[in-house]
């Protein structure tokens, strides 16, 4: 059967006007005295015009937010390659365990001794993290990657405090994510940037100069935003440490190393995971998210509380701890993602993760090989499970980075992540995940270079995609410079 | 690429116009061009004093946000509030009616580039 093409989805009050009306409840009998808003309310408070409720039925309201989702595109419907994101599969069997009941109907307030299950999900997850970062101490409670990092810098902190010392500086390398400088602001230090080396790695003079006894830590992401390993990373890491400085790691590209590297032996002291990244939990609206942190000897006494302890009566929650930094979020984080993650880990076993690592690895490197001279590569050290391009070679047909992303929605695939990291300028992030089957990788690179082709042969029709999705190209910088978030009855018509 | 002669440029591509005790500063032709369309623009308090080299403020386009830095060290006298209705001024205009604040003091302190200087530099750049 044919499918009704969707071409606008009219919002719930373009489409109330001048049509029949309709209800989609109904209200029960009013069972007490009907007042009218003047008897009750200030006249200030009264609406005098039209609010323009919408009269539409159930049924319009389903067939509205249906049509909706088929306009979206998501990690079921195929590649998904945003660089830095790792937007890989959700497996149904996380879904499954966490629609236990056991799991999805416990109250946060039951007692202790109810929720044993519970507690030893989220110690077993602990140790599951720990083991796989090589590094002695973990919470679960930071709710996002960005989280986790504002709870590492403060046990840093904390444990700079605990010395007397009061640094002002957290280092952050230029290609790094801009949550880590936002992080380190937001924890009261100020952030100072750190150039890269001409291979897309930390500048090890220009870190030397800049680590003195002002800097409280340097955040750094392995392998970096260009998917490139710190080749460098214990002479980095014994630079800081020998001048009081501690290391924070940002996980975000802990899918490349699972089983092969542990963070812990690289001198890490602090490190995020996401567990919508490496651990399969949904991204966005999916659900809440979850940043745990795995940390050194060093920061341990300073983890928050409540923590979960384990002795020969099963598990309990610590809630006292004087040297903690105290709670960073209610009750123990978003708890069913934290069950969601345990599944995937157990699902795959040591085995299963190490391949999962390595295929994304594999996949990103097919990419890179095979994209490579149609696009340019600004930095070609040996990269891991992401690969930056730059527009370089299609701006001399006056084709952008931006164009390129659009037209890839005409071949049926979300873009990749555009214009970062910073040092690449036109930079094309791409990040396959290794979840999806190689015929898939194949027709994404495939639609890439019959993109490259189009910017030589036909550069205009790149500049004006996309040209087969249900809304056009939309002008971004209008949208930016006149934001406009609302609707109201004079944008009727 | 335009490159007025009257102006002194910073290798941090910001232009500077002394006038009197007053020095206006802007950013040049090749950095509007480098960020893209400008869609909102962060300004200083009048009043507010900065050291060579301290942030400004910032640059927030459609692809990033980047900071403009002091050329020189003064206190602000007046920013150009048109930019809060006319971000695009700074694309359309980065010499003339996108400047962005102006402070007191001299070019002492700073280090500019002449016209010729920076086109050499922007050279440098992109090679």
């Amino acid at each position: 059967m044919k499918r009704r093409a969707i071409r606008s989805e009219p919002l719930f009050f373009e489409r109330n006007s001048r049509r029949v009306r309709r209800q989609g409840y109904l209200l029960p009998v009013l069972d007490v005295p009907e007042v009218t808003p003047s008897e009750v309310l200030p006249p200030e408070l009264i609406r005098k015009p039209d609010p323009h409720f919408p009269d539409i039925s159930e049924m319009e309201v389903v067939q509205h937010f249906h049509r909706l989702s088929q306009l979206n595109y998501a990690v079921d419907e195929g590649l998904y390659p945003l660089g830095s994101c790792t937007m890989k599969y959700n497996p149904r069997i996380n879904e499954e365990i966490a629609r236990l009941p056991g799991f999805a109907s416990l109250h946060p307030l039951q007692p202790q001794s109810q929720i044993q299950g519970a507690l030893r999900l989220i110690w077993e997850l602990e140790e599951s993290l720990k083991a796989i970062t090589g590094m002695p101490g973990a919470t679960l409670q930071p709710a996002a990657g960005a989280h986790g990092e504002l709870t590492g810098i403060l046990m840093i902190r904390k444990a700079l405090e605990a010395r007397g010392e009061k640094r002002e500086i957290v280092l952050v390398p230029d290609s790094a994510h801009g949550t880590n400088p936002a992080t380190a602001t937001f924890a009261g230090y100020r952030a100072q940037e750190i150039p890269s080396a001409d291979d897309g790695t930390v500048d090890l003079g220009a870190l030397d100069r800049m680590m003195d006894d002002t800097v409280a830590a340097l955040m750094l992401t392995v392998p970096n935003t260009l998917g490139i390993f710190e080749h460098q990373i214990l002479e980095i890491a014994d630079l800081v440490h020998s001048r009081g400085g501690f290391i924070y790691m940002d996980g975000a590209n802990l899918n490349s190393f699972v089983g092969r590297a542990l963070p812990g032996l690289m001198g890490a002291d602090a490190m995020h995971i996401n567990l919508h990244k490496t651990f399969s939990t949904p991204h966005g609206g999916g659900g809440p998210g979850a940043g745990p942190v795995t940390v050194s000897e060093a920061l341990l006494p300073h983890l928050p509380v409540p923590k979960v302890q384990r002795d020969d009566n099963g598990f309990e929650l610590l809630w006292k701890d004087p040297a903690s930094i105290g709670q960073m979020r209610g009750f123990y984080g978003n708890f069913l993602i934290l069950v969601r993650a345990l599944t995937y880990i157990w699902s795959l076993g040591a085995e299963g993760l190490r391949s999962m690592s390595d295929v994304a690895v594999l996949y990103a490197n097919l990419v890179r090989h095979r994209l490579n001279g149609a696009y340019h590569l600004k930095f070609d050290a040996p990269s891991l499970h992401e690969v930056v391009f730059d527009d370089s070679i299609q701006t001399r047909h006056e084709v952008h980075n931006v164009d390129i992303a659009k037209r890839l929605l005409d071949y049926g695939f979300h873009p990749p992540t555009m214009s970062f990291p910073l040092i690449v300028h036109g930079a094309l992030m791409i990040e396959p995940a290794e979840s999806v089957a190689p015929d898939e990788i194949e027709a994404f690179c495939d639609a890439m270079l019959a993109i490259a082709e189009e910017a030589e042969s036909d550069p205009g029709l790149v500049r004006s995609a996309p040209h087969d999705t249900p809304v056009g190209r939309v002008d971004e910088v209008r949208a930016a410079r006149n934001l406009k978030v609302t609707w109201t009855p004079d944008d009727e018509g | 690429m335009t490159i007025p002669v009257d102006l002194m440029y910073a290798r941090s591509h910001e232009w500077i116009k002394i006038e009197g005790d007053s020095v206006s500063v802007g950013i040049s032709h090749y950095a509007q061009d480098q960020l893209g369309e400008v869609v909102y623009v962060e300004l200083p308090e009048v009043g507010t004093a900065f050291a060579v080299g301290d942030e400004l403020g910032t640059l927030e386009s459609v692809k990033a946000v980047s900071e403009f830095l002091a050329p020189v060290a003064g206190e602000v006298l007046e920013v150009n509030t048109r930019l809060e209705d006319e971000p695009n001024l700074v694309n359309d205009d980065p010499y003339g009616n996108g400047w962005l604040v102006k402070l007191s003091g001299s070019a002492e302190g700073g280090e500019f580039l002449d016209a010729a200087g920076y086109k050499e530099f922007l050279e440098q750049e992109s090679a």
